[in-house]
């Protein structure tokens, strides 16, 4: 049998071959670490805990318990199997009506009913990394940029611009207020875009924050939103930790502010949501585009078909999240129990001098040790990671994957583990800072305990009643660990 | 004097946005409205438009639901609360191991064993339409062409250009051979691509053929392999239908191709398949992208993130496809039934004086009204697509919105029905050939 053959390697694309998949990061790296290595209580208990996934892990026994309650729910089930053809051929990219009226539900509630959103506008995707990426296509040409305050999720490099040849323009925060976002810094970016002949689409606010765990207040969000009505450039607001608000202040979503004002071009206004952080169903990839402008639903809708939400998934999470009972259940346990879970790690941390930026969201904390840096420099904080890594062994992003300006904050994750490794974790931190003890101002006096209100929780009300504790913008003085380097 | 109204100053979306490349404006979508506004119900509305625009397979449910009621473990009532967990936890781009693995014994079973596939090959996407997508992200830049066989599947148009912005330049083929590919087709559309100073970065060919209903004979796909080694291009071979073929024996995948050669230059081949056509399972996004290319297996693999199957849906096939009495029996009898519905819609059509390509394979037949043509024209044949329509109240689709080079040629689903919906839409056909008679 005789063919053509030869040695010459097949060309492919620009975007296959360059680094725009963004796995270089060191926010990966230390993943490969663990992956080696993996923390087991039982079978491995030096081994490497996984501290760099925001994941929710608090609440699947509530989960649980109610699938076993609800087996219609699955199409699976001898209860369900007489649904399992019509959810099987079920293509439309519409959704199933149920999914997206359950789903809309959810969001108001989740925002605490102060907002109604209409199952109209929502646009499935896949998961909320299909969504930025799908959000992008709509909105923006190849070379046009989208300002990201700092720091940022360091996955945004890879879906706002990977295939989309968008870019991403920092708006740099810093913690002297607490990394707020300013007006000033937001003018200031979008100048230096001008400048340079980048051509802005819009503004990428991620609240609550991650990494920070801390939510933007009213004031920034109304300064938001006059800077992109003004400049007529859009605004992506990323809320999928919007349910891991467990303290005060309330978590304002970008969908009240937009009724404050009828002057706002609503035309301007897209969210962000997924269920992947909220119920802790990242396998799901349930990913939501809500746009306030018909063309983008009706484009993002089309879009869609490249990353659907499988329908036998929708028809699972629909029924869950009509289920009032539980929905109203499972967030007030879910809150609750991410407050412990702070609190653990913020006592733990601060017993050993370590202070974190003062959060009330997220499944992670902003850890400060600039405190322990040789030098204020990215090679400094990138040398601290490696020990951490190594021989601590935890997991951490270090802040600059995040792109934060100044070297030596991380990001810990802390709800993706059980009440055990958490001890675990906590003993490793308080045995290396104190075998670094020689380091100057180690053992100083940890002050919050003294400041802040100890809130143990009770019931979510008790808590919402409580005096509003120190927030990232309050007036009191900074902590004398704050050390300024000169 | 009236004070003049200041409009808010319009809002840019991106060309994407704007463009019409979704295609959503073809006559193979039109159709559809007129179904989605008067659909055929054998109870509540049988003189309703009958939905044949549709390429789906609901003849084999019954065997799907069988094994699910005898089954719990597919769902997560039977595994329990770590099972539950672990599941809705799993995001990882590599996908389940046992799904994995379990797709890529399918598709061997599928091939009669015939070629093997290797599970770390295997990369998952959300429905054959995203794998398409990422394959043409990830080996063609911006601006260069697919060539590829016309007639063909109106969704390529969307999938393969819209977000990617790469090209579809045609093959032309045509029934003085039964529309099969031929090398001086091929290389005349390469020819047409240089002369437009377009660069083409492969060719991608559907086998079993939609619209068509017919498997690639052995010897072309080797003509194709040897083509796209000459110019060192890639080769994307699309098998969605590949478990929808009347008879084991007829399907030559790519895969075997290359196995004979030793995967000699199979770097530059790429398969796509998905559970949508041969399972039934459109709702499901199921599809998968299998490389002969490492290269091209790491960075799709990446590139799933953007469209990863639901992990709840991996658990329940994984279970359902690593069972090999189920597939087993599930492959036979659902080729059965397919044959005999294709064998009954040709007969009754033939019966009404139609001919039809003589197909074997997919979820529909490819019905030459040529002769009823007023004007052998693209115009001649969208008139009678509307009498199709209209009058008959039969959504079938055109030939043009495959690209379909001779007028007249039509694509007639049947696998998404009743036999007695068939029954209905095969009367209706009759009495429209015997009107014209008279």
């Amino acid at each position: 049998m005789s063919y053509v053959s030869s040695n010459r390697k097949p060309l492919l694309s620009r975007k296959a071959t360059n680094d725009g998949h963004a796995e270089k990061s060191p926010y990966f790296d230390g993943w490969k670490a663990y992956d080696k290595d993996p923390f087991n209580p039982t079978q491995n208990p030096s081994g490497v805990i996984q501290m760099g996934l925001a994941e929710h892990q608090l609440c699947f026994d509530l989960v649980q318990e109610w699938l076993v309650s609800n087996p219609e729910a699955s199409i699976c089930t001898k209860k369900g199997v007489d649904k399992f053809r019509d959810i099987a051929l079920f293509q439309d990219y519409h959704g199933l009506p149920a999914f997206r009226n359950a789903v809309a539900k959810f969001m108001g509630r989740v925002r605490g009913d102060k907002v109604k959103f209409d199952p109209d506008r929502i646009v499935m995707s896949g998961g909320a990394t299909g969504a930025h990426e799908m959000i992008t296509f709509c909105l923006a040409d190849p070379g046009d940029a989208f300002l990201v305050p700092t720091p940022y999720y360091a996955g945004f490099d890879r879906d706002l611009c990977w295939r989309t040849e968008a870019r991403l323009l920092p708006v740099v925060c810093h913690s002297s207020n607490n990394f707020k976002v300013t007006r000033k810094a937001l003018e200031e970016a979008y100048a230096k875009a001008v400048e340079a002949n980048i051509s802005v689409k819009g503004l990428l606010l991620t609240n609550p924050s991650n990494p920070l765990g801390t939510i933007l207040d009213r004031d920034t969000l109304r300064e938001a939103m006059s800077f992109i009505n003004e400049k007529n450039i859009h605004l992506i607001c990323d809320e999928i930790y919007a349910a891991t608000v467990f303290r005060q202040p309330d978590f304002i979503s970008i969908a009240e502010i937009i009724e404050e004002d009828q002057e706002y071009n609503r035309n301007l206004v897209h969210i962000i949501y997924s269920l992947s952080k909220d119920m802790g169903f990242p396998g799901f990839r349930v990913g939501i585009v809500y746009s306030y402008n018909d063309a983008v639903v009706e484009c993002g809708r089309k879009m869609s078909s490249f990353g659907l939400v499988s329908s036998q998934t929708q028809y699972l999470i629909a029924s869950m999240l009509s289920d009032d009972q539980f929905i109203g259940k499972f967030l007030l346990e879910s809150a609750g129990r991410l407050a412990t879970r702070h609190n653990d790690f913020t006592d733990g941390l601060c017993q050993v001098g370590i202070k974190c930026l003062n959060g009330n969201a997220g499944l992670f904390l902003w850890m400060d040790l600039r405190g322990l840096l040789m030098d204020s420099t990215v090679e400094a904080e990138t040398a601290l990671w490696r020990v951490i890594i190594n021989d601590v062994k935890l997991n951490v992003s270090p802040g600059s994957s995040f792109h934060c300006s100044e070297p030596g904050w991380f990001r810990v994750c802390i709800a993706n583990m059980n009440e055990e490794t958490t001890k675990v974790a906590l003993a490793r931190i308080r045995e290396f800072v104190l075998r670094n003890g020689n380091k100057p101002n180690r053992k100083e006096k940890c002050w919050q305990s003294d400041l802040r209100l100890r809130l143990s929780f009770r019931r979510i009300d008790d808590v919402l009643r409580s005096p509003c504790i120190m927030s990232p913008h309050s007036p009191i003085p900074q902590s004398p660990l704050v050390r300024t380097r000169t | 004097m009236a004070k003049e109204i200041e409009a808010a100053p319009s809002v840019q979306l991106s060309s994407i946005a704007v463009s019409e490349t979704h295609g959503e404006n073809s006559p193979y979508f039109a159709g559809w409205k007129a179904y989605d506004e008067n659909p055929y119900n054998e109870a509540s509305n049988p003189s309703g438009v009958i939905q044949m625009g549709l390429a789906e397979n609901q003849v084999s449910f019954d065997l799907l639901e069988e094994y699910l009621e005898t089954h719990p473990e597919a769902s997560f009532r039977g595994r329990g609360a770590t099972g539950f967990r672990e599941n809705a936890l799993f995001q990882d781009y590599h996908g389940l191991p046992t799904f994995r693995k379990a797709m890529a014994s399918f598709m061997e079973e599928i091939r009669g064993g015939r070629a093997k596939f290797d599970p770390r090959r295997v990369v998952l996407t959300a429905g054959a339409t995203a794998a398409n997508e990422l394959l043409t992200f990830v080996l063609a830049d911006r601006g260069t062409a697919w060539l590829v066989p016309t007639p063909y599947y109106p969704g390529f148009d969307r999938d393969l250009r819209w977000r990617t912005g790469v090209n579809i330049v045609p093959i032309n083929c045509d029934s003085s051979n039964n529309f099969q590919i031929t090398t001086p087709a091929l290389e005349a559309a390469y020819e047409l691509a240089e002369s437009m100073n377009i660069r083409v970065s492969g060719v991608l060919i559907t086998n079993p053929s939609n619209p068509l209903g017919v498997t690639i004979s052995r010897s072309v796909l080797e003509d194709i392999l040897d083509f796209i080694t000459r110019k060192n291009i890639h080769l994307v071979s699309d098998e969605i239908y590949s478990g929808s073929v009347f008879s084991s024996s007829e399907f030559v995948s790519v895969a075997e191709v290359l196995e004979a050669r030793e995967y000699k230059g199979s770097e530059r081949v790429h398969i796509v398949y998905s559970l949508s056509k041969d399972l039934g399972l459109p709702g499901f996004r199921v599809g998968t992208i299998y490389s002969y290319n490492d290269e091209v297996v790491t960075t799709a693999r990446r590139m799933s993130s953007f469209t990863l199957i639901s992990s709840q849906t991996q658990h329940l096939l994984a279970c359902m496809l690593s069972d090999k009495k189920f597939t087993k029996n599930y492959i036979e009898v659902n080729r059965t039934r397919l044959r005999k519905r294709y064998e009954r819609i040709i007969e009754g059509l033939r019966s009404a004086g139609i001919e039809c390509l003589k197909g074997n394979a997919g979820l529909f037949c490819w019905m030459n009204l040529s002769p009823l043509l007023e004007k052998p024209t693209k115009e001649g044949e969208l008139d009678l697509w509307r009498t199709m329509v209209h009058e008959l109240k039969l959504n079938i689709s055109p030939g043009s919105s495959c690209h379909c080079s001779e007028p007249g040629w039509f694509r007639v689903c049947f696998a998404n029905m009743s036999e007695h919906t068939l029954e209905v839409a095969l009367e209706r056909i009759h009495k429209y050939m015997e009107q014209r008679r008279t």
